[in-house]
């Protein structure tokens, strides 16, 4: 493993365009919200607008999360497997007007047009303070081929922190 | 997230390639699988797996199922984002899970854009910003564009320059005087821009548009916490205050003329969205932009410099003032639903879609005839039938209405038209009078 992530599982999230992150709600319910992925080796990041913010609050209150990649559609260019990842998310937002602009050379290679979205940020104002949500990954799931009908593979990760 | 009525949710979840399949483990974790399904919309049923038995929940857990798509566009990211989420109990048949929905949710950027979507959640943004501690920012250049609607000026611009090139036909043209009436317009109209966010955020009007775009529902800068009101309160101030003191200067240095004139596009200006008048709300804002933007403005740019009054700037203006009122009133059209929740009753609240495309179309027609009719009449050179050239726009803008009253996104490049239209007719009439002046 070069990363946190088997190689197999950090390809499958640098290339998916849309996974999913599920939370914890005050009930004690799950909740999934749709999210593009972003893994640097070491931690899942998430963004996430202030307009957006609910998935935030669940987090701050619970902070036990699951991402998944679960969509052949939305992991072009390569081999499908679906995947998920349980961890620990911490939201940081010290700096919500630009902190997690860190994270745009990972965005970009995603989603190039987030660069023109960025010079327009004046059109949408609210859409450009965001959160970040950093995952701390604990376990991961697999399904190599995506068949989640047969026995996963399973690792448990070395925390980072 | 918006609420769907769970037969509904069953059955868009139908169409989609997969299910995942959310539930709380052993631990506390959520967890996740993505897997087949089946659906029966009139039972609320959705049927999930088959799952292996190492990784499937237990009977009776609440389980959250998304179902969720993209159109990947390479190299640029990806559109048609929609999901439903179902939340129901797990109930197990063999490897397969079975769920009742008891309630969903979901979003589809086709059914509501995700513009919409996101003026939807402003008042969330601002109470979770404000809770952090933190405040929306934008560059001063940024805020004073938004706040200001700068692009919008194009209508001061093009009075101010006809009644300049009138005048400078006339021989009365002086670039100082000339500046300084263009600064005193625009000190108005930047004022009145600001005087009509102050007023529709008070009257609720701007709060109740959820579908605002580059050209309509305001600047929005008070509603996303950009500008406080009192900062756009005093600026609004500060630009009436210098359009009446560059007025009161002009008046003493060039005619007195121009104060009395003046006070009536001040007035005018203010009487657009200020109570007790508020004519914007009685259906009369066409008009009055009309007046402004065209007849006022153009004679007191040739009162300012000429020193007299005349009559063909008024005439000469009469295709802009129209067109300058046909730019209110179609963008008006996606503000109509935020309009009429809070008693604005515009012209487009008050009418019919169709009436609103024939009166469109018969007002630019009424336009583009008037500049023949000043041409006929010898009030403005021939050169100035080049001004007729860009209405065929019109035509497109009513196509754009037609096909698109309803879709304020859509309707977006429609309203640059029709902008367009009257702006591209300002200029040809400026460099009609221009032409006229170098070769006669």
């Amino acid at each position: 493993m070069s990363g946190v992530l088997p190689d197999d599982v950090a390809d499958l999230f640098n290339r998916a365009l849309v996974g999913e992150l599920t939370v914890v709600n005050p009930a004690g319910e799950p909740v999934t919200y749709p999210l593009i992925p972003l893994y640097d080796g070491t931690y899942i990041y998430l963004t996430s607008a202030a307009l957006f913010s609910k998935k935030l609050e669940h987090i701050k209150a619970n902070s036990k999360v699951c991402f998944s990649i679960t969509d052949p559609v939305a992991v072009p260019d390569g081999p499908f497997g679906r995947v998920t990842v349980q961890g620990d998310a911490v939201v940081i937002e010290d700096d919500p007007h630009s902190g997690w602009e860190e994270l745009l050379p990972l965005w970009r290679a995603k989603e190039p047009v987030i660069d023109s979205f960025v010079k327009k940020r004046f059109g949408i104002p609210l859409f450009f303070e965001r959160s970040i949500i950093r995952i701390d990954p604990r376990t991961v799931t697999w399904w190599p081929g995506g068949d989640t009908s047969v026995a996963p593979q399973k690792v448990e990760i070395e925390r980072v922190a | 997230m918006t609420k769907l009525a769970t037969t509904e949710a069953v059955r868009r979840g139908g169409s989609y390639s997969h299910a995942v399949v959310s539930w709380i483990d052993a631990d506390g974790y959520p967890t996740t699988v993505g897997t087949d399904f089946g659906t029966e919309p009139e039972s609320s049923t959705v049927t999930l797996g088959p799952f292996h038995a190492d990784l499937k929940p237990a009977a009776g857990q609440e389980l959250c199922v998304t179902f969720s798509h993209i159109r990947p566009q390479k190299g640029v990211g990806y559109d048609e984002r929609r999901y439903v989420n179902v939340w129901g109990e797990a109930a197990i048949t063999g490897r397969n899970v079975e769920l009742v929905a008891t309630r969903a949710a979901g979003w589809d950027e086709a059914e509501v854009p995700f513009f919409e979507y996101a003026e939807r959640n402003v008042p969330r943004a601002r109470n979770y910003l404000m809770e952090l501690g933190a405040t929306v920012k934008l560059s001063p250049f940024w805020t004073f564009f938004l706040a200001t609607r700068l692009p919008f000026l194009t209508a001061t611009l093009s009075p101010v320059a006809l009644g300049a090139v009138v005048a400078g036909r006339d021989g009365a043209f002086t670039w100082g005087t000339f500046l300084l009436v263009l600064l005193g317009a625009t000190a108005v109209h930047l004022g009145l821009n600001m005087a009509n966010d102050l007023f529709d955020d008070a009257n609720g009007a701007d709060q109740a548009n959820v579908t605002p775009t580059m050209f309509s529902g305001g600047s929005r800068v008070i509603q996303y916490g950009l500008v406080s009101r009192s900062s756009m309160f005093k600026a609004c101030v500060a630009f009436y205050a210098v359009a009446i003191a560059v007025g009161v200067f002009l008046a003493a240095t060039r005619t007195w003329s121009i104060l009395w004139l003046g006070m009536v596009g001040i007035a005018l200006s203010l009487a657009y969205s200020a109570p007790p008048l508020r004519l914007v709300h009685r259906g009369l804002g066409e008009p009055v932009t009309a007046l402004g933007f065209g007849p006022v403005m153009a004679l007191g740019t040739y009162l300012a410099l000429a020193k007299t009054w005349a009559g063909e700037p008024v005439l000469a203006s009469v295709p802009i003032a129209i067109l300058v009122a046909l730019i209110l009133y179609v963008n008006q059209v996606p503000d109509r639903v935020g309009d009429a929740a809070v008693g604005k009753r515009t012209l487009i609240v008050r009418w019919p879609k169709d009436r609103v495309i024939a009166v469109y179309v018969a007002l630019a027609a009424v336009a583009a005839i008037s500049i023949v009719a000043n041409v006929a009449f010898g009030v403005s050179p021939v050169w100035t039938l080049l001004a007729l050239l860009p209405f065929p726009l019109a035509l497109k803008v009513r196509r754009g209405m037609t096909a698109h009253y309803d879709q304020p996104y859509a309707l977006m490049s429609f309203m640059q038209d029709n902008i367009t239209l009257h702006l591209g007719v300002s200029v040809l009439l400026v460099v009609g009078y221009a032409i006229h002046m170098i070769f006669g």
